[in-house]
């Protein structure tokens, strides 16, 4: 089985609140997956019914070949999780408390492990130190090495980043590239839009329903085709009417001297756009394309999904 | 049951427990003063002190009294009455010390938010639980029987030998031996019980301390005569906690839902 994770119309009610409604997704193994919605989404519920936390009300899960609820122990042995309160033990030493972890978790080489992690998140000089006094960022850190003391496939963190400042974020977001070429499983909850592009292979928006899912390319070009920007020595009406006259084209505009130019395939098309501009008489100087932030394609799925909520509350 | 994790947990919470004032008062301080305060008692009615003289000088002993000294007569007598009060405070250790060790282990757990990552781990309620419940009867027996061998030692040497060889009757022993651990368990049960609902560990432990009731009940009842705690009473005690323990273990395990608690809690 390759499918690291399956879940089945997962779902999950709170009394009358629909938390998670009928989830369907399969994560491969490997991949760097993000949930991506506001506050209130559902990402905790979902990542906690996945660590089998807590039961499902509605729908099945695997995860690692597991399924929740019913294999429980082996779940829990085979994730490791970010917990959205990464708490520790303020008392004790870093060290203790990933000793303390490491047993629970039945690791064999308990020094090794710790070791290993506290060196690769640079903990290893402080590791004496009572938890209780450190900074939030290396409580994370250290929140990240129990996640990871007992070599987990699957690896869960709840908002990895937030409440770090920039410094400590950009760390935290190197780690996970590293874990990332190391070939785990990784779900990252998270509704720093940033982060889920650079970090994820695919985003699944989310607001208690799925709203959108694929990679972060991808989400764009859904929802927005693609754009080229052609930088002319004089953009005129004349030159955008006849490439918006060609049938591939979704929409052009003209925009501060340059030819904006929507369309699916600019790799097949942009020669052709190319040849009937220079043939009008035209000067291109430069051709670019145009990115969209992952932002605009997150807030349009959400204000979607918030806008047909509200069209179905005045129905 | 994996013991290596229930004995982890016992040692995680030993490094974090003790570092609590409220714990270690209760731990360390309340022991010194239940073993000091008898000693004490029996110090200043050395050789007949000023109560002593005063039954003596009565004709008879007053009933109470002859039904716990036994063939104990005179000084003795009142010296051994006086210090057989105290076999409720040797009652309450057991008691109190766990279920403040437990209220402050399992709130504590919410309180740092270790809950979650904990109960994420391949661990079963009851190892945790046992762990948890293991932690604070131990320490609780240890300075129960502690400050029992120390109100001993003090006792032979403060005391006449007829009143030392009391506190080594069977009612001594099987209060100390017996009672001691059931009592341990009954607080345990009921800490965790409270833990499970409740978000501040000194209204955990406040509440959890009302088990103490019953005990100073009796206290009471010796003091002004209505009861005797002899033999028979100690083994009719234990064997109906024996009773109890076995239901509140139980239900405490059955009240602990690990979704409840996580989801519960904010
Ligand atoms: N323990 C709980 N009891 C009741 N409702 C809850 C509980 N946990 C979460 N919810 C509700 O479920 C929804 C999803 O919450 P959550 O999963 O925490 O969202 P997110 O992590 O995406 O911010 C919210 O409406 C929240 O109020
Ligand atoms: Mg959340």
């Amino acid at each position: 089985m390759t499918e690291m994770i399956v879940t089945n119309n997962l779902s999950k009610s709170f009394g009358d609140n629909l938390a998670v409604d009928k989830l369907s997704i399969l994560i491969p193994a490997g991949e760097v997956f993000g949930l991506l919605g506001p506050n209130g989404a559902g990402k905790t519920t979902t990542i906690r019914m996945l660590s089998s936390l807590i039961g499902p009300t509605g729908g099945e899960a695997f995860v690692a070949g597991f399924e929740v609820g019913k294999n429980d122990y082996d779940i829990r042995k085979n994730i490791g999780i970010l917990t959205e309160a990464p708490g520790m033990y303020d008392r004790l030493s870093a060290e203790r408390n990933l000793a303390f972890f490491a047993s629970m978790y039945e690791v064999k080489d308990v020094p090794g492990q710790i070791e290993k992690y506290l060196r690769m998140l640079g903990l290893w000089d402080r590791r004496k130190e009572e938890v209780g006094k450190f900074s939030k960022g290396m409580k994370q850190k250290l929140a990240i090495a129990r996640a990871l003391l007992h070599e987990p496939q699957v690896l869960f963190l709840d908002e990895p980043t937030s409440g770090l400042d920039p410094e400590a974020s950009l760390l935290v977001r190197e780690f996970i590239q590293e874990l990332r070429h190391a070939g785990r499983t990784i779900v990252i909850c998270t509704h720093n839009l940033n982060e889920a592009d650079r970090l994820c292979d695919r985003i699944a928006v989310f607001k208690s329903h799925l709203l959108a899912l694929d990679s972060p390319a991808n989400l764009r070009r859904q929802l927005y085709g693609r754009t080229v920007v052609f930088h002319l020595a004089e953009a005129n009406e004349k030159f955008r009417g006849v490439v918006e006259a060609k049938e591939f084209v979704q929409e052009a505009k003209l925009a501060e001297g340059k030819l904006i130019v929507t369309l699916d395939d600019p790799e097949i098309h942009n020669p052709e756009l190319i040849r009937v501009l220079v043939e009008q008489g035209a000067e291109i100087r430069f051709v670019g394309e145009l990115r969209r932030k992952l932002e605009d394609v997150y807030l349009h799925f959400v204000n979607a999904s918030s806008n047909s909520e509200n069209n179905n509350e005045h129905n | 049951m994996n013991t290596t994790k229930i004995w982890e947990i016992m040692k995680k919470e030993w490094g974090e427990v003790f570092k609590n004032k409220i714990v270690l008062f209760a731990v360390a301080f309340m022991p010194i003063l239940f073993t000091v305060l008898p000693l004490y008692i029996l110090y200043s009615t050395q050789g007949g002190g000023d109560i002593a003289q005063a039954f003596s000088a009565a004709e008879e002993m007053p009933s109470e009294f002859a039904a716990v000294c036994g063939s104990l007569t005179g000084s003795d007598c009142t010296q051994f009455f006086l210090v057989s009060q105290f076999i409720i405070l040797f009652l309450m250790m057991p008691i109190i010390i766990p279920v403040t060790i437990a209220s402050y282990s399992i709130v504590g757990e919410k309180t740092t938010r270790t809950l979650e990552p904990l109960l994420a781990t391949p661990l079963t309620t009851l190892e945790l639980l046992a762990g948890k419940a293991f932690a604070a009867v131990t320490p609780a027996l240890v300075v129960t029987w502690l400050s029992y061998i120390v109100f001993m030692v003090g006792t032979s040497i403060i005391a006449s030998t007829a009143v030392f060889l009391k506190l080594l009757e069977p009612v001594w022993l099987l209060a100390i031996f017996g009672l001691g651990p059931l009592l341990s368990v009954a607080g345990v049960s009921i800490a965790v019980m409270i833990s499970s609902r409740v978000n501040d560990p000194r209204i955990a432990e406040q509440l959890s301390s009302l088990v103490v009731l019953p005990l100073l009940a009796l206290f009471m009842g010796q003091s002004f005569g209505l009861v005797t705690v002899n033999e028979t009473v100690i083994i009719w005690i234990a064997l109906i906690l024996l009773v109890l323990d076995a239901g509140m273990l139980y239900f405490a395990t059955q009240l602990f839902q690990r979704e409840t608690i996580l989801t519960r809690w904010k």
